[in-house]
């Protein structure tokens, strides 16, 4: 057989209009996934600067708490973490048999959820902690 | 390659040009049967464009992978197959891709139509927008224009020793092993595969590890785990098989492979009834 032709990943990525649910719930949970991980290191490190004392500690937080980003960042880190959980949930399911064939609306049932706690934490967020 | 630009497309059969006298239809000339239905101007039809990939490492000319483009007129219950065939029976005979039944039985013609993976002889062209895109089976080395060589699949198919395998035969050969009812239900549906590949070339897990089982392998595999008529030490080691490190467990719930399947298996359900079965063989150590 004469050559032949290897389409690659780059090609792969391109159809991704052509996603299903099943396929979008699979790629968000891996991206969350690795979010919340990053996340744990980072929080990690935040709260090892009580190792330095108490003044330390606080001013960090309060440092952090002081920036908009940060709250805005807060909200997205409360919608990735729900969205992480409610598919966890729907994997769980499917594990077990059930419902699989309303796999496609527990995907969507999961992102409307999410939208909606992520916009009912938003007053609470950006109002800041008060120390 | 979906996104190649439209100045890589030549197109075969266009209004303008005057050497496309050349390539338009006789009556009759692309289907005997079809006599009536096609008729010399195109102007006058239906019509359908289909972009089509082509690649062939053998011809210099065509040895860059690029799309044509070839208007077909259509009729009524006109299949994506029945155009590539007249395409390829009225313009360019060198056009490459299988199929063989025509009827969604041999699974020969599994390509990937408007984004997802299709039966061309199962597809109907008045189901798809204009112009249609027609690409080979994505995840698979493209060997000449449509064409993929399957070798993984099979490979993937023959690691899970799909043959029926019960531990006794009756000891008159003429005697027939008897199924319940019930049990018949059970593996009903994952006995219709026509091992076409749709469902592998869809699923990203077996892109990224061609030793992956598979939904097809894996499905094939429920239907023999299923089998009441297979004995307890048979099952055992069909387990062992599908639980392997490229087995079940790598499958992660995409429903790809089940979306995309054109006899409407539960491939992702097989996948995960396997994966339990799995889980309570092996919780049972006391066996
Ligand atoms: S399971 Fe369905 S999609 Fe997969 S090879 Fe069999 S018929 Fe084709
Ligand atoms: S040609 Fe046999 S399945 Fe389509």
């Amino acid at each position: 057989m004469s050559a032949s032709y290897d389409r690659g990943t780059i090609e792969d990525l391109g159809r991704w209009r052509e996603f299903s649910a099943g396929m979008w719930a699979w790629l968000f949970h891996k991206v969350t996934g690795w979010i919340l991980i990053g996340y744990l290191f980072t929080h990690i490190a935040v709260l090892s600067t009580a190792m330095s004392g108490e003044s330390v500690y606080n001013e960090t937080l309060g440092g952090l708490e002081g920036l908009l980003l940060v709250r805005f960042l807060e909200v997205g880190l409360l919608a990735v973490a729900v969205f992480h959980i409610l598919n966890g949930v729907r994997l769980l399911l499917v594990d077990l048999g059930v419902g699989l064939d309303r796999q496609a609306a527990a995907f969507y049932v999961a992102l409307v959820v999410t939208g909606l706690i992520a916009i009912a934490s938003v007053p609470t967020f950006l109002a800041g902690v008060t120390l | 390659m979906s996104s190649t630009p439209s100045d890589d497309t030549e197109t075969v059969h266009s209004d303008d040009d005057p050497a496309v006298a050349s390539v338009r239809p006789e009556a009759g000339m692309a289907d005997p049967s079809e006599a009536e239905r096609v008729t010399p101007d195109l102007d006058d039809e239906e019509t359908a464009t289909m972009r089509v990939f082509r690649y062939d490492p053998d011809v210099p000319e065509r040895a860059e992978p690029h799309y044509d483009e070839f208007v077909i007129p259509t009729h009524e219950g006109m299949t994506v197959l029945d155009a590539l065939i007249y395409a390829r029976d009225t313009y360019d005979s060198s056009l490459t891709f299988r199929h063989s039944c025509q009827q969604a039985v041999c699974g020969s013609d599994a390509l990937f139509v408007q984004g997802a993976q299709r039966l061309a002889c199962r597809t109907q062209l008045s189901a798809l927008g204009d112009p249609i895109q027609i690409d080979p089976l994505p995840h698979k080395p493209v060997e000449k224009d449509l064409v993929v060589d399957m070798s993984d699949f099979y490979d993937q198919m023959e690691a899970i020793e799909p043959y029926f395998d019960p531990d006794e035969t009756p000891a008159d050969d003429l005697e027939e092993q008897r199924q319940s009812p019930e049990n018949r239900e059970k593996i009903k549906l994952s006995t219709r595969c026509i091992q076409c590949g749709a469902c592998q070339s869809s699923c990203n897990v077996a892109a990224g590890d061609n030793e992956y089982l598979g939904p097809a392998a894996i499905n094939k595999a429920y239907r023999f785990v299923m089998d009441e008529r297979e004995g307890a030490e048979r099952r055992k080691t069909r387990l062992e098989i599908v639980e392997d490190e490229h087995g079940v467990w790598r499958c992660q719930t995409q429903f790809s492979c089940t979306d995309v399947c054109p006899k409407d298996i539960p491939l992702t359900e097989h996948i995960q009834a396997l994966k339990r079965e799995g889980v309570k063989d092996d919780l049972k150590f006391w066996e």
